[in-house]
């Protein structure tokens, strides 16, 4: 995006993380992104009173409806409100990819900097595995893990978690490599601060711009994997209503009665298109040397 | 070169080996028995025992895993399916051209599309048809494939019925599944050729270039795209290997008899040799095209090329800082 630089001149500093915060409440797209967003995550929340009746309720008598009224977004194969399944589906999407990038950032973050402070053969070890996860596809990965580990939400987020492990390892482990040399370190070391208060006291707060951007495309990569795996019968299973799991459900029905298809669809793609705005000004507002 | 080739593809061995190993360990925790999902829950204790005994699952898993391996090196046998008992190898090897020219395609799709895209995104910063561009390049990431497959199902096939729905018998089949993930895979090709190029784009023997009167046309494609491909190739390799994997899913939705579809019936009868079988060659074939893509790098960079011939080793260190 670009972007006018408006210089203004205070006779107070602003830190880094104000300077960058201040450039993403400048970024319109990036805002845009947010609000949608907050939007959406509050519908979610608010679900229990929107649709009082639950998710699961079925109404045999009126299946197939299309979007009225009543049901604002019709119903489906057995007469259940899709706004509903939409709703409370959101909260496990949205669950998903965020747990799932929880666990995935934690274990690839303190494996990527063991990696990168230890170097040597622990680097060499670290990396080495997971050059074996990388070379399978992370999605094909997910299902993998996800088939033997059988169905049901943690699971789910377990097998998109570790699938995306090795991706924040390199995140975390390239800026690493560089920082660990400064002399900030050495004085800490120096004051003979332990490894582990090195680590995360010194070394990680200087390497977070680029794992936070890893993380905010993180999360909806997770939903759209979890979409996926629950469209493949993997993951989330029925009556759960996950939003890839409504799109499973309905496809067979996607002739007669398109919404069924176009509505969680839509819900992934609208989620998705906001934070990737978000996480695009985030990468902008942190690094403004990319320019994207 | 030919050195480095033969050690980048003795570097494959072991990580194709950890592939193997990782793939058998996630097997081998799964719970529950393998014989009582596949012959029922009134097998006797006796059919299981044969069972067991009949697919071998009866050794440590050392011997397992060591039998695995040299079956795969020396025959090219995967074993035999869990579910009907036949040799994996030939009903892999009956499905994987299907899926391998669709990935192939749809890769075809996204690398021309989204580098002519992102050149000319590139080329005109700020103007409209960047912004369109950029749009594109962000929805593109943003529409989960298997959804946006369904909705081009639902226009060209069912509404304007241009194309067949599913199926695979012809050229003709072979727009709609190609189509929409070649679609979807130029948005992350167009944003990287975007900003590749625009890191060149203001360079100095741009500025020399263009001073010396050399022509527009010559300046994108010589000066800038060319030191801009270093990027653009690496994308190519993880695209492609995005593509292979979309391309399974898509099967599904398209009905078109490859792996992808044999996959999800392995998953759905816990025929877990099956999908070992698959993951395994789907790792081979992304590591194989990678190892080409680091090739082209030689071809396309005279500076990676110079550092072959003083030691393959700088050549690593080179790549990842240009990459």
């Amino acid at each position: 995006m670009k972007q006018k630089e408006t210089v203004v001149y205070t006779t107070k500093k602003r830190s880094m993380m104000q300077e960058s915060m201040h450039r993403l409440v400048k970024n319109k797209t990036a805002m845009a992104g947010l609000i949608v967003l907050l939007i959406v995550i509050t519908l979610c929340a608010l679900a229990g009173f929107i649709c009082p009746e639950g998710y699961d309720k079925q109404d045999i008598m009126n299946k197939f409806i299309s979007p009225c009224a009543e049901y604002p977004l019709g119903t489906d194969n057995l007469g259940r409100s899709m706004l509903a399944r939409v709703l409370y589906g959101g909260r496990y999407s949205l669950f998903i990819g965020l747990a799932a990038t929880i666990v995935a950032a934690g274990i690839g973050i303190i494996m990527g900097s063991v990696a990168a402070f230890y170097g040597g053969l622990v680097d060499n070890l670290i990396m080495r595995f997971l050059d074996a996860f990388n070379a399978i596809p992370d999605l094909l990965l997910a299902i993998a893990i996800s088939s033997v580990m059988g169905g049901g939400v943690l699971n789910a987020i377990l097998a998109i978690g570790i699938s995306s492990v090795p991706a924040y390892a390199r995140t975390a482990r390239g800026p690493i490599l560089a920082v660990k040399e400064q002399e900030f370190v050495e004085a800490a070391r120096a004051l003979d601060a332990r490894d582990r208060r090195i680590i995360f006291r010194h070394i990680l707060p200087n390497v977070l711009s680029p794992i936070i951007v890893h993380v905010s495309t993180g999360i909806s990569g997770g939903i759209i994997t979890a979409a996926a795996l629950s469209f493949l019968g993997l993951g989330v299973q029925a009556p759960t209503p996950e939003w890839g799991a409504l799109l499973s459900a309905s496809r067979q029905y996607i002739r007669e009665y398109p919404y069924l298809v176009t509505v969680p669809g839509v819900c992934i793609a609208m989620v998705v298109l906001a934070m990737n705005l978000f996480g695009d000004g985030l990468r902008d507002a942190l690094d403004p040397k990319l320019k994207y | 070169m030919g050195r480095y080739i033969l050690k980048r593809l003795l570097m494959m061995i072991p990580v194709l080996l950890s592939v193997v190993l990782l793939i058998f360990i996630l097997q081998f925790i799964t719970p529950g028995d393998p014989a009582k999902l596949q012959l029922g829950t009134d097998a006797t204790n006796e059919e299981i025992e044969n069972w067991h005994e009949k697919y071998g699952l009866n050794d440590p898993f050392a011997v397992q895993f060591t039998r695995y391996v040299w079956g795969i090196v020396s025959r090219g046998d995967f074993g035999n399916s869990w579910r009907n008992g036949q040799p994996i190898t030939q009903e892999i090897i009956s499905r994987w051209p299907t899926t391998f020219l669709l990935a192939i395609l749809t890769t075809l799709v996204s690398v021309i599309s989204g580098t002519l895209l992102g050149i000319y995104a590139a080329l005109h910063r700020g103007s409209l048809g960047d912004a369109i561009a950029r749009v594109i390049g962000i929805l593109g990431i943003s529409l989960p494939n298997f959804w946006f497959a369904l909705m081009m199902i639902l226009l060209f096939a069912v509404r304007l019925q241009w194309l067949p729905v599913s199926g695979f018998y012809g050229p003709l089949y072979w727009i709609l599944p190609a189509g929409t993930l070649g679609v979807l895979g130029a948005s992350s090709q167009m944003r990287i050729t975007r900003s590749a190029m625009l890191d060149n784009i203001n360079a100095d023997f741009v500025r020399t270039a263009r001073a010396k009167g050399q022509e527009e046309r010559v300046i994108t494609y010589h000066h800038i795209l060319r030191n801009a491909l270093i990027p653009i190739l690496t994308n190519v390799g993880s695209r492609f290997a995005q593509n292979l994997t979309g391309t399974m899913i898509l099967e599904q939705i398209f009905a078109i008899p490859g792996i992808g579809t044999l996959m999800v019936l392995a998953i759905n009868k816990r025929d877990y040799p099956q999908l070992r079988a698959s993951v395994i060659l789907v790792a081979a074939t992304v590591s194989v095209v990678n190892l080409l893509i680091d090739i082209a790098y030689a071809a396309a960079d005279p500076r990676v090329k110079a550092t072959f011939k003083s030691s393959s080793g700088n050549f690593l260190k080179f790549k990842k800082r240009a990459g």
